[in-house]
């Protein structure tokens, strides 16, 4: 079914790549669609942003894995996946088959590893983008998370853009745990990433009363959910002002339409959403019929004209 | 066609009554025509406390017995144990109250074609989906008995009408405060030894499932468990349920207990390695 927005321009870009709507599953939140297919038509919503995927199959961390946290959650699963190749021959020709656009969103442990997942990604036909996590464990750099440092996160870009050149736009996916994220998302732009992704899980953490230890088998995980949405709309808000042209798929606890405004408002063009999804299947569709609504009651008749509204000055915001 | 939970449905249920009974709460839902899509071992996921609420995730519960035919269409029965804030908001709720819930989720129990001996055995409030399968398995005309267990009287789950859809109840206690004193996997080794079982169906904490497990292993007896491991979603986008499972060469993978299970081929299961990374194998 498909939704009539009565003339209303919910249509949305990302360098280039165009949806007719801006709420997104989020990287991880969604698997890889066919879970969320009982609950709603994936291509009623802007696009499906695949769980990030790594270049072998991989088990992810033990069990316990999750935690839930007040307003939010916290999670520990270790990339567990299919690996590229199972993924690209069985996921995303699915996804596409039921008129989804699809973001395949990649994680590396290597630098090469991202080159490598991009050369196997550069073929393959309807992809909208490619989200590079590069909040990912570097095994060649003791384990330091490439996003944490502006050298090799440029550096992991520079291996995907190498490779994609820009047949497809590049989503850079960073984490909000760095004393200046404006820094981090700078040196990404320069290695060729075309937009930005804000925010990643924030690092976590809880001990179990009973065993008086650490309570997930990784023992830290990425705290997500409404209690760290005013760390996303500080990140996506703090970018935005300094690279305006830079366009953000933002995310970070949207649970309402009016959420969701709230982070365009800051600067983004797009929203992902994920862990709203655990607590209720639907929240994507209704998410997305409330953030319409709300920008009508606003007098706006686009969505891009909502976008970073936040950084206006107050008279010359008046509609 | 989807494949995964094709049944599902998000619904808004109303509480035709909740009672407390022992250390439970048995809470009817009015569920209209979803009631005629659950099965024996299907669970479903409930959104706790209220709009504002800081708790985000559903709670997931075994639906214990499915009715049809009242007058508001099919209701569903669970048995709640009010441990944690999301079930004792559950059941503080007075009927006449609307909830959101998802179901039915997840793999059921399989049910034998032709009539076996069935021995079904509840941990605990493990023992909620056992009556509602074992109505089903006494309609196919299987003999029917049931072995439940908790660490004190108050914690076992027998209704009357349980009783009787049973052809046997047993009941062990850890403190002998009801029926046998000692655990509920006591008497399964000579059962399993006289022949007397085809198949066992187990619901409860890993530990017991685990222990039969290790009795049939070598055996003729089939063991289908409903597994419990926490999960955020219940519909297998979160992938934090995952227990390690085998395939017939004995790869392991981390498979979803929401949708790969509940109900699992307990020989499948690697309980050594649950709680545990398996061995990166390359493919």
């Amino acid at each position: 079914m498909k939704i009539d927005y009565e003339g209303f321009d919910f249509s949305t870009s990302l360098a280039g790549a165009s949806f007719p709507s801006p709420i997104f599953t989020a990287s991880g939140c969604a698997s890889s669609g066919k879970e969320l297919a009982q609950f709603f038509d994936l291509s009623d919503i802007g696009a499906v942003v695949t769980k990030s995927v790594m270049n072998k199959p991989r088990h992810g961390r033990p069990t316990p894995r999750m935690a839930e946290t007040p307003s939010g959650m916290l999670n520990s699963i270790g990339l567990q996946g299919p690996g590229i190749d199972h993924f690209l021959a069985n996921d995303v020709p699915w996804l596409l088959s039921k008129g989804s656009r699809v973001i395949v969103s990649i994680a590396g442990e290597t630098i090469d590893e991202y080159s490598v997942l991009a050369r196997k990604i550069r073929p393959v036909q309807g992809i909208s983008a490619i989200e590079v996590n590069i909040s990912c464990p570097n095994v060649e750099n003791r384990g330091m998370v490439f996003a944490c440092q502006t050298d090799t996160a440029a550096r992991a870009i520079d291996g995907v853009r190498k490779i994609i050149g820009g047949e497809i736009p590049i989503i850079a996916k960073l984490t909000p745990d760095v004393t200046d994220i404006t820094s981090i998302a700078s040196s990404v732009v320069d290695a060729g990433a075309d937009a930005l992704a804000l925010i990643n899980t924030v690092l976590g953490m809880v001990i179990n009363l009973d065993t008086m230890r650490p309570h997930l088998g990784g023992k830290t995980g990425g705290l997500s959910g409404p209690a760290i949405r005013p760390v996303a709309v500080r990140a996506i808000y703090q970018v935005h002002n300094a690279m305006p042209h830079v366009p953000i798929l933002g995310m970070g606890g949207v649970t309402s339409g009016r959420d969701a405004l709230e982070l365009i408002l800051a600067g983004a063009s797009g929203i992902s959403v994920g862990t709203a999804s655990f607590g209720d299947p639907t929240a994507i569709p209704r998410i997305q019929r409330e953030l319409h609504t709300h920008l009508v009651a606003r007098g706006f008749t686009t969505l891009r004209d909502a976008v970073g509204y936040a950084h206006r000055a107050v008279e010359e915001g008046a509609q | 066609m989807n494949t995964i939970n094709k049944s599902a449905a998000q619904i808004t249920a109303t509480i035709l009554s909740s009672k407390r009974v022992g250390a439970y709460h048995q809470i009817l839902l009015s569920i209209g025509d979803l009631a005629s899509v659950c099965r024996p071992g299907n669970f479903v996921a409930i959104a706790v406390g209220g709009e504002s609420s800081k708790m985000i995730l559903r709670r997931a519960f075994a639906i214990s017995r499915i009715t049809h035919g009242s007058a508001s269409g099919g209701a569903m029965e669970l048995i709640v144990a009010p441990h944690g804030s999301g079930s004792r908001w559950l059941c503080a709720q007075p009927e006449g109250s609307d909830i959101d819930i998802v179901a039915p989720l997840g793999k059921a129990f399989g049910i034998p074609t032709s009539p076996v001996n069935a021995l079904l055995v509840g941990g605990g409030y493990g023992s909620a989906p056992l009556f509602g399968l074992a109505e089903v398995l006494k309609t196919r005309g299987c003999r029917v008995d049931m072995l439940l267990g908790a660490s004190t009287g108050s914690k076992i789950y027998a209704p009357l009408e349980g009783k009787r859809s049973a052809s046997t109840l047993k009941i062990y206690t850890e403190d002998g405060s009801m029926g046998e004193r000692g655990r509920v996997t006591a008497p399964i080794s000579s059962l399993i030894e006289q022949g007397s079982i085809d198949v066992i169906y187990s619901c409860g904490p890993m530990s017991m499932l685990r222990a039969i497990s290790d009795l049939t292993n070598g055996t003729d007896v089939v063991h289908q468990c409903a597994v419990e491991e926490s999960m955020a979603c219940g519909i297998g986008i979160c992938m934090t349920c995952v227990l390690p499972v085998k395939d017939e060469d004995g790869t392991v993978a981390m498979l979803r207990s929401c949708i790969d299970g509940p109900v699992m081929d307990a020989s499948t299961v690697a309980w050594d390695l649950v709680g545990k990374t398996p061995p990166v194998v390359n493919l």
